[in-house]
């Protein structure tokens, strides 16, 4: 082969492996953001700060316990458990007596949660930045057939799925999804036949923002964990959320995969504004399907 | 029994006789201020009627078209870089790049609202949201043209307006002439078209209303004047940043309408008012401003949802409809 095609082969599977690598944060966000949307309707603005709030509690339960993989695999369940939590309190104690009101208001709501978010992040961490290294055993990269692979973009890629699994099994398999998307064609109905609906509201915001806190908590070891590092990742999502269809968590993965890659190959033809080409992408699935690719619980 | 949102009408248009009174009013302490006030309060009060038009703006198709529309601060921002850019790039003259800053915004108004109008109400706001930030990511990036994450700065200004006097007199007459213009656009038949679409879009679509149509060109209009509030707020700060049309710019300045009331004109200039002195009086104590503005906009949302100003009009209507019912007797 000649040498150029070559590098130029190697670099394009490289793109493509770290597209991947983004696409699984990306799902695994956007997934608890477009699952809040299709069984509460609210359009959760403060999911981005959620999942601040995940990376930051990442880092500081793996200093906590030593830094280690340990620590890491800790903070992987521990993180989002806590956000979560906090999640569950936003939802009993506000959300809870806003649902009858309309998205316009539900937004501006969140909003008010993730300035709060913000701000606590920034009173109990400070406003510089922190940064988490990887555990050894992800560090550097795997060869194969002279490919170098990242080995925490391959690690993510196993997380994807499982993710992806888990979620489909909880929609389809448990009794709490079913009445879930039950209660998201019907509401009305689901509360006259016995169900409390509140709690079933409770609990599937609880398992989206659990998702968000395991997407920061995934991320917090790749980059810098920072103030505002919340307020592209919910745009991102919102567009993936949009393109897949609202409340649709399979379109979620289909939109990430699209936004991840055209992302990351999009680095390799206009590295200043490789931004342009994903929402290129948003832009041109819109106009062909105006709701989104899947079907839309709405 | 009258519908809610008909009812609310009814409110917007009682009011509409205070408001014809108070504009002389208006127009007078607008040109007196500044010989009375120390020069920071005239640079605020500056910075307040930008604001309060560029909430306004917003407000013509949020509170009376019933439009999602969740990223403004992107025209508000596109007018401020075209004006800035016209003053320190092309070196136009002032006027020329008065009149280029609100076409500019409205003709992304016309881009983005060809894309979002085809979409019903949280797609078409959660679309207009990401292409926004698309919007926003470029003028982020393209650091040859717009100065990137620094924004441009000292922005050659003609001398008559480049002092703080200076500048509020030509934001003060703009800003009025805006404000009896978007009056005028709400109180005339398209307005009144608007306004029915935002109450019942059915039966609006029956008596033959081309919905899109109207909501296109509400946004073309709201994109203009939010255009021309942009350049004002050059003029009055003399440079311009990426920041203000970020998408945290477009939910503030929701809460500014919020805060005021959607249903009246004026609310949006009172919530910017507010919110801004809050800001700047909050500043000086402490730097968690986020914190307690998502506490005053849960507040707002959980106790006043329609707003300080619809509050105090319902308040005064339901005095009139005793006083009224009691009459007879």
């Amino acid at each position: 082969m000649h040498p150029a095609i070559h590098l130029t082969l190697v670099s394009l599977i490289q793109q493509v492996l770290v597209g991947l690598g983004k696409t699984t944060t990306l799902f695994i966000v956007s997934s608890g953001l477009t699952l809040v949307l299709g069984v509460l309707r609210i359009p959760n603005i403060s999911h981005g700060a959620l999942y601040m709030v995940g990376a930051f509690l990442a880092y500081s339960i793996t200093r906590m316990l030593g830094g280690g993989a340990a620590g890491f695999f800790a903070s992987l369940l521990l993180a989002p458990l806590a956000v979560a939590f906090l999640s569950l309190l936003a939802e009993r104690f506000l959300l809870s007596r806003l649902y009858e009101r309309d998205h316009l208001m539900l937004l501006l709501f969140t909003f008010a949660l993730a300035l709060i978010f913000d701000d606590l992040v920034k009173i109990v961490w400070g406003s510089g930045y922190r940064s988490l290294p990887l555990p050894a055993m992800f560090q550097g990269s795997f060869s194969f057939l002279g490919l170098a692979l990242p080995r925490y973009s391959l690690f993510l890629l196993c997380v994807g799925p499982l993710v992806a699994i888990g979620l489909w099994f909880l929609i389809n398999r448990t009794k709490i999804g079913k009445i879930s998307r039950a209660a998201a064609v019907h509401r009305e109905m689901v509360g006259a036949v016995g169900i409390n609906v509140g709690w079933v509201f409770a609990a599937v915001f609880m398992i989206g923002c659990f998702l968000a806190g395991l997407g920061g908590a995934l991320v917090a070891p790749t980059q810098s964990i920072s103030q505002g590092m919340d307020a592209s990742i919910i745009i991102e999502a919102f567009l993936i959320v949009i393109m897949g269809g609202l409340g649709n968590v399979w379109g979620a993965l289909l939109g990430s995969l699209i936004f991840g890659l055209t992302d990351s190959l999009g680095v390799l033809i206009l590295p200043q504004f490789s931004i342009v080409f994903p929402y290129a992408a948003v832009i041109v699935v819109l106009l062909l399907r105006p709701s989104g690719l899947l079907k839309s619980a709405w | 029994m009258v519908a809610p949102s008909l009812s609310l009408a009814y409110r917007a248009r009682s009011l509409l006789r205070l408001e014809t009174l108070a504009f002389p009013t208006a127009a007078a302490v607008l040109f007196l201020l500044p010989l009375v006030l120390p020069e920071f309060y005239v640079y605020f009060a500056a910075l307040v009627l930008v604001t309060g038009l560029f909430a306004t703006s917003l407000n013509l198709v949020l509170g009376y078209g019933g439009m999602y529309q969740f990223h403004h601060a992107v025209f508000y921002g596109a007018g401020a870089y075209a004006f800035a850019l016209m003053l320190a790039k092309a070196h136009a003259p002032l006027w020329p790049a008065f009149l280029f800053a609100p076409l500019v915004s409205a003709m992304l108004g016309l881009l983005i609202g060809a894309i979002c109008v085809r979409l019903s109400k949280l797609y078409f706001g959660m679309l207009q949201l990401s292409l926004g930030s698309l919007v926003w990511a470029v003028v982020f990036r393209w650091y040859s043209f717009t100065g990137g994450g620094d924004g441009l700065h000292e922005i050659p200004l003609p001398d008559a307006i480049s002092t703080t006097r200076g500048a509020y007199y030509l934001t003060a007459v703009v800003v009025l002439i805006c404000m009896v213009l978007l009056y005028r656009i709400v109180n005339s038949p398209f307005g009144k078209i608007f306004q029915a679409i935002r109450d019942n879009p059915q039966r609006s679509e029956a008596i033959g209303v081309d919905i899109r149509l109207h909501q296109l060109k509400g946004e073309v209009l709201a994109a203009f004047f939010a255009g021309i509030a942009g350049a004002l707020y050059v003029v009055v700060e003399g440079s311009v940043v990426p920041d203000m049309m970020f998408w945290t710019a477009s939910m503030e300045v929701m809460v500014m309408c919020l805060l005021g009331g959607w249903y009246t004109f004026l609310g949006p200039l009172f919530g910017a008012a507010v919110i801004l002195g809050l800001r700047t009086f909050a500043g000086i104590y402490t730097d968690h401003w986020p914190l307690i503005l998502g506490i005053i906009l849960m507040a707002v949302i959980l106790f006043f949802p329609e707003g300080v100003l619809g509050l105090l009009l319902r308040r005064a209507n339901s005095k009139m409809e005793l006083s009224t019912e009691t009459e007879p007797e």
